[in-house]
């Protein structure tokens, strides 16, 4: 399988990532080399074979449903680019 | 007295023990050698009034009989693993400045056990490549050179930071990290010992995702017994880390003696790929016939779904990837770009923050997980990992202890020589390294010798899950063997 420019384009939409007129056929390229690459998977014989899910044996961990963490907002909004009031701001979503 | 630098890990540990020197003096030596080496690149960060006052309370318990197992060493910190206060930028743009409120889990227990931060090593983005040329700050350059030239050879990825700083004595040994053999093979490439533990063995609590299935933490270490010092402070069970293991962690440097007398060390004849070079041949053998020697028994072995790894890996990772990578939005930490609405926001943020390879790697991931392609590309390769992972099941069930094969399919290459054009170059590096992650597995790399071109090449071996015990007492008989790699003598920053 390989991709067409407007895949390309729909596919960085979807991964939120702008892309200019430029980058589009590298990109296409690189990711069409990568698809060639994988399409020897399609000559494996998978029926029958649960897909992996667990990379070790092992139970999920679980614990109470309680609080057990918190109380610190101005170390959570330290790292970002705008706040106010502890709150993390973004454009206007809703008008 | 010998250079504090050349001391091993076990070395230094023993000199502070008998107060042959301080951790001051130790610490200080490193900060010198580091800042004769920034040509390099190998530190993003350095931390020297950090690592001073962690030294200086290294010598108070010391001197108070009060000293932890890493008391003292100066280590160097993959900048993929979450540091309190010190900037983490995960070889990213999109990460510039970015300072954790936390530490990761394993740095944490490297601080718990005395250990002494030098600072924090270069990487590829995101621990995206096997060249460490991705990093939005540059390549790492390798202490290593062929002989009568100065062409500048790539240390390997994407832990290039680690093994470079490692092989050219910056520090006594480093965190790593290896999703698809981003520790053994630039270990492979700068003569040095790396280990990727079994998946779950170190918390990935605090360190920046890649692909997490697949990210496992590990040491670069000069000598097989520095790794396995490393490795077991690393390691451990982690209430923040779901798929951390609650299994106690061995005394990995007792196994080191064991031997491999009474082994049986499997050769998957799969691993003889067209193309390898006579010499990764001869190695192979040549690491085949020291295990012999020294009591194990060789046996042949098939692993069917070997070619399928690479592939099927470039599916489950970039997937991953992908998803992890969604948080980086502009919004609650790192690099924001202004835009028309909340959703251009996001675009332009991430355009401007992540290079090629990253975005490349995102783009693909969202492919092969958006609508009409997911069953024909991700859930076909999640069942091949099955596949792979029952492949190594197998030969462990008919008494095969550990599996022996070459770490990488070259030695180390130029700068700027792989992957320009065709992505798919560069990940053919991790042809022997990618079927470990996928199956969950321990490995290691340790030196097997040079090259013609005078450049280190790396053996691998691959164990039972949560067995690197026996990894450890197999890459010992290795380093016995080949005897120490003498490394490069520093031609950086004179």
């Amino acid at each position: 399988m390989s991709v067409d420019q407007t895949t390309v384009r729909r596919i960085a939409r979807l991964a939120r990532i702008a892309v200019t007129d430029e980058d589009v056929p590298h990109l296409q390229g690189e990711l069409n080399a990568i698809l060639a690459f994988v399409e020897q998977l399609g000559e494996v014989d998978v029926e029958g074979v649960e897909p992996m899910t667990s990379v070790t044996p092992m139970a999920m961990k679980k614990r109470q449903d309680g609080v057990t963490d918190g109380g610190y907002p101005d170390k959570i909004v330290r790292n970002a680019p705008a706040t106010e009031d502890d709150f993390f701001l973004v454009p206007k979503v809703v008008e | 007295m010998t250079n504090l630098t050349d001391l091993t890990l076990a070395d230094a540990r023993d000199g502070l023990q008998r107060r042959a020197f301080s951790a001051v003096e130790l610490t200080q030596a490193h900060l010198d050698a580091m800042a004769a080496a920034r040509g390099l690149n190998a530190f993003l960060v350095e931390t020297p009034e950090r690592a001073l006052a962690m030294a200086r309370a290294s010598d108070a318990r010391i001197a108070s009989g009060d000293g932890r197992p890493l008391e003292g060493l100066p280590l160097g910190i993959k900048d993929l693993f979450c540091t309190e206060g010190v900037i983490t930028t995960a070889g990213s743009n999109i990460l510039k400045g970015f300072e954790p409120a936390y530490e990761s889990a394993v740095s944490g227990n490297l601080w718990r056990d005395g250990a002494v931060m030098l600072g924090k090593l270069n990487l590829d983005e995101f621990a995206m490549g096997s060249s460490n040329e991705t990093s939005a700050f540059g390549p790492v350059v390798s202490p290593w050179r062929r002989p009568g030239s100065d062409a500048p050879l790539v240390p390997g990825g994407s832990s290039g930071g680690s093994a470079a700083a490692v092989a050219a004595r910056l520090c006594l040994a480093a965190t790593a990290t290896d999703t698809g053999g981003s520790i053994r093979q630039p270990a492979a490439f700068t003569g040095t010992v790396g280990i990727k533990p079994t998946y779950g063995r170190c918390s990935r609590w605090g360190t920046v995702a890649f692909a997490s299935s697949l990210d496992q933490a590990g040491p670069i270490a000069r000598t097989v017994r520095d790794a396995a010092i490393m490795l077991r402070s690393m390691a451990g069970p982690d209430a923040r880390d779901t798929t951390c293991a609650d299994l106690p962690v061995p005394d990995y440097e007792a196994a080191i003696g064991r031997g491999v007398r009474g082994l049986k060390i499997g050769i998957p004849k799969e691993y003889r790929v067209a193309g390898m070079p006579d010499e990764i041949e001869r190695l192979w053998q040549q690491g085949a016939a020291w295990l012999k020697a020294a009591g194990a028994e060789i046996v042949e072995i098939s692993l069917p779904h070997t070619k399928y790894a690479l592939p099927a890996y470039y599916i489950v990772a970039p997937a991953e990837a992908s998803s992890n990578l969604a948080r980086y939005d502009g919004v609650r930490y790192g690099l924001r770009v202004e835009g028309r609405d909340i959703v251009d926001m996001y675009e332009r943020s991430r355009a401007a923050g992540f290079g090629r390879e990253v975005k490349r790697r995102i783009m693909i991931g969202t492919y092969v997980l958006s609508a009409g392609y997911y069953d024909a590309y991700y859930l076909r390769a999640q069942k091949i990992r099955t596949l792979i992972k029952r492949d190594f099941e197998t030969v462990y069930a008919d008494g095969i202890d550990a599996v022996l094969t070459p770490a990488t399919p070259s030695s180390a290459f130029g700068i700027g020589e792989k992957g320009s054009g065709d992505p798919v170059e560069m990940y053919l590096n991790d042809i022997f390294t990618v079927t470990v992650n996928m199956a969950g597995l321990p490995g290691i790399a340790v030196p097997g010798g040079l090259d013609a071109g005078g450049l280190p090449l790396g053996l691998q071996l691959i164990g039972r899950p949560f067995d690197e015990e026996t990894l450890f007492a197999a890459s010992q008989v290795i380093e016995d063997a080949a005897g120490r790699i003498a490394l490069p003598e520093a031609w950086w920053g004179r």
